[in-house]
């Protein structure tokens, strides 16, 4: 299990340095020298090579990248280029109410959807399988804009149960920031859930009628324990595989949803990044962003060994 | 009063295509110590009847009908909670496929001891420790290693022997045993059926065969039942039965094993077996059989009598094809 997941991490690394590579080149393919943007149009050659030197813009490609990981490394992701603010201070700033918001979708996503997916799958045929496949397919249908724009009509102008947007953090005032990151979480969270109820539901259909079952009742097992233990233990994989997967979903899915409930995260930081050509931002949002993948994933084939003993033990192999 | 009883057995499913009567007006006995066959080929009813017994068969698709009795107590119409401490407890079973009847997520020792936490009230330590002991039981090397391994790591030899350490952990009054054999190599098919042997003799275990492998069947039966589309076509001590088949079906089973071929070819039944949705008054096996006559057709025969313990269900009964 220790080689497995050491082996996993050392793939990680190499994912990252590919992933840094591009990056590193993706913004010096972007067209226009930024030596000359930084001088102005009207500088003369002769600064705009002080410039370029003193960025380190004259070296070679291959040390500018080594300046670029070194950089990094120590923290140091440049300034913004809108207000010259540290991009590592932004993202201090926004990325945990990103990861708030997309923790609590999620959550909402696991209880809802597994919940609902394991009934759906012991009553099928059922009128609650029904309900659930119904809203399943609705909630997967529908876009979350709307969905958002539905949600702030009903529960804040009509009802008034809950702020339309804005953001309070958590530091300040945990009751104002759990009522306001509800609706975003409810509406971020539907499309995921239902999701990750189509796929419990198949993966339990297809464990309910295994053998392994049978054999489970043949025991005298009470119903819970063979559906709970036997039937769910196995359809796991298939729920930890889509919740992985699902996460490229779940990051566009915030930056829709911060956008229309005017939360200050990371999607609407890459949104304004993108809008105003802040290079620096958006090349730290694209770094974290695939920082955050790799993690996921990591966090999702060590599970897999967990639950999966098939992998776990096949040791240095074939894993 | 036998162990077991079970008087006009009727099973049907209601399936998309209509009513499939898999069992039709089975009646038949099983004594203590004793290990009745179940023989018949694919699809004659021989496995629900038997998975009648625990009601394993699917639920609100199986319509059941008749009486099953095990020391006396009716289990047709036993609530399911009271019927889940029957299962496991009283009746056990061994399943065909020893590849996937056992579940790839849990340790075998885990499988075993959850039956005995279940039924003994065993901790889980002594769980464990019965657990080992039941694998030495069933002939496996090494159980304290073993019980900590997943099916995955095990043989499929090894898993069918896991299944039946499963089976007789909590000392079943009957055990069902369907096609326990059929997936494994013949060298380990012939240890099965000794640890089968072994518990009968040692537990006085009843054992219910389910097999369509006659040579199984005079290997370690007592007693057989061959059934036709969805009845009980012949039923005889296996002795009388192989010496004296009556039944023209029993007979062409007979010859179609590999040991009886002539001429390097398997003698084979003509035809085909009735649709399960009908059932018109005749004798199922008329059109297949080389001694059908007119009154075949006219009415079924019924299961009567040929020698002491010895029932054939045909009109023209006889040794001879």
């Amino acid at each position: 299990m220790v080689w497995f997941i050491l082996r996993r991490c050392g793939s990680a690394v190499i994912v990252l340095f590919v992933a840094s590579v591009l990056i590193f080149l993706g913004v010096r393919a972007l067209p226009g020298d930024p030596a000359v943007v930084m001088a102005g149009e009207e500088a003369s050659p002769a600064v705009v090579e002080a410039i370029r030197h003193e960025f380190g813009l004259d070296k070679p490609l291959p040390a500018q990248y080594v300046d670029y990981v070194a950089q990094t490394l120590s923290g140091n992701l440049g300034r913004s280029t809108q207000d010259q603010i540290p991009v590592a201070d932004i993202l201090a700033e926004r990325l945990p109410v990103t990861l708030e918001l997309s923790a609590l979708a999620m959550l909402v996503a696991i209880v809802v959807g597994v919940g609902s997916g394991i009934v759906a799958s012991v009553r099928r045929g059922k009128l609650a399988d029904y309900v659930a496949t119904g809203f399943g397919l609705a909630g997967l249908s529908v876009p979350h804009f709307w969905l958002g724009l539905l949600g702030i009509l009903l529960f804040a102008v009509t009802l008034r149960w809950l702020p339309a947007s804005g953001y309070v953090p958590f530091t300040e005032d945990p009751g104002q920031n759990l009522q306001r990151m509800l609706l975003p979480a409810l509406v971020l969270g539907t499309g995921f859930a239902a999701i990750l109820m189509r796929q419990t539901r198949s993966a339990m259909l297809g464990a309910l009628s295994a053998d392994y079952v049978r054999t489970a009742r043949s025991k005298g097992l009470a119903e819970a324990k063979v559906v709970g233990a036997h039937a769910l233990r196995n359809s796991l994989t298939t729920v930890v595989t889509v919740l992985g997967l699902q996460l490229g979903a779940l990051i566009s899915g915030a930056v829709v949803t911060e956008q229309i409930f005017v939360i200050p995260g990371f999607g609407k930081l890459t949104v304004d990044a993108v809008l105003t050509r802040n290079y620096p931002v958006i090349q730290a949002v694209v770094l974290v962003t695939v920082i955050g993948y790799v993690v996921v994933n990591l966090l999702v084939d060590i599970a897999y060994a967990y639950l999966n003993p098939r992998i776990r033990l096949s040791g240095g192999g074939h894993g | 009063m036998s162990l077991l009883e079970i008087t006009d057995l009727a099973v049907h499913f209601d399936t998309e295509d209509g009513l499939v009567q898999a069992v039709r007006d089975i009646s038949l006995t099983l004594e203590e110590g004793e290990i009745l066959a179940l023989c018949g080929e694919s699809g004659c009813g021989k496995s629900v009847t038997a998975m009648s017994v625990p009601r394993l068969l699917p639920p609100g698709t199986t319509k059941l009908s008749g009486s099953i009795r095990l020391d006396g107590r009716e289990l047709t119409t036993l609530p399911e909670p009271e019927l889940r401490k029957v299962r496991g407890k009283d009746v056990s079973v061994v399943f065909q496929e020893p590849m996937t009847s056992l579940n790839p997520s849990f340790t075998v020792g885990y499988q075993i001891a959850e039956v005995l936490r279940r039924h003994e009230k065993l901790s889980r330590r002594a769980a464990m420790d019965r657990a080992v002991e039941l694998l030495e039981l069933v002939g496996i090397p090494a159980p304290r290693r073993r019980v900590k391994e997943y099916p995955h790591q095990l043989s499929g030899g090894m898993r069918q022997r896991v299944m039946i350490a499963i089976a007789v952990a909590c000392s079943p009054r009957v055990l069902i045993a369907d096609e326990p054999t059929t997936a494994l190599d013949v060298t380990i098919q012939a240890g099965v059926l000794d640890v089968f042997r072994d518990l009968r003799d040692r537990l006085g275990t009843a054992i219910i065969l389910i097999t369509h492998d006659l040579g199984v069947v005079a290997d370690i039966a007592d007693r057989a039942v061959v059934m036709y589309a969805g009845r009980a076509v012949e039923q005889a001590p296996v002795a009388e039965l192989f010496a004296r088949p009556r039944h023209p079906y029993t007979l062409g089973l007979m010859k179609a094993l590999p040991s009886a071929a002539v001429n390097g070819r398997l003698a084979e039944i003509p035809g085909m077996v009735p649709s399960p949705m009908s059932d018109p008054d005749e004798c199922a096996f008329r059109a297949r059989c080389p001694r059908a006559q007119d009154d075949c057709a006219t009415s079924r025969p019924p299961l009567v009598r040929q020698a002491a313990g010895h029932l054939a269900a045909c009109f023209h009964p006889g040794e001879q094809p």
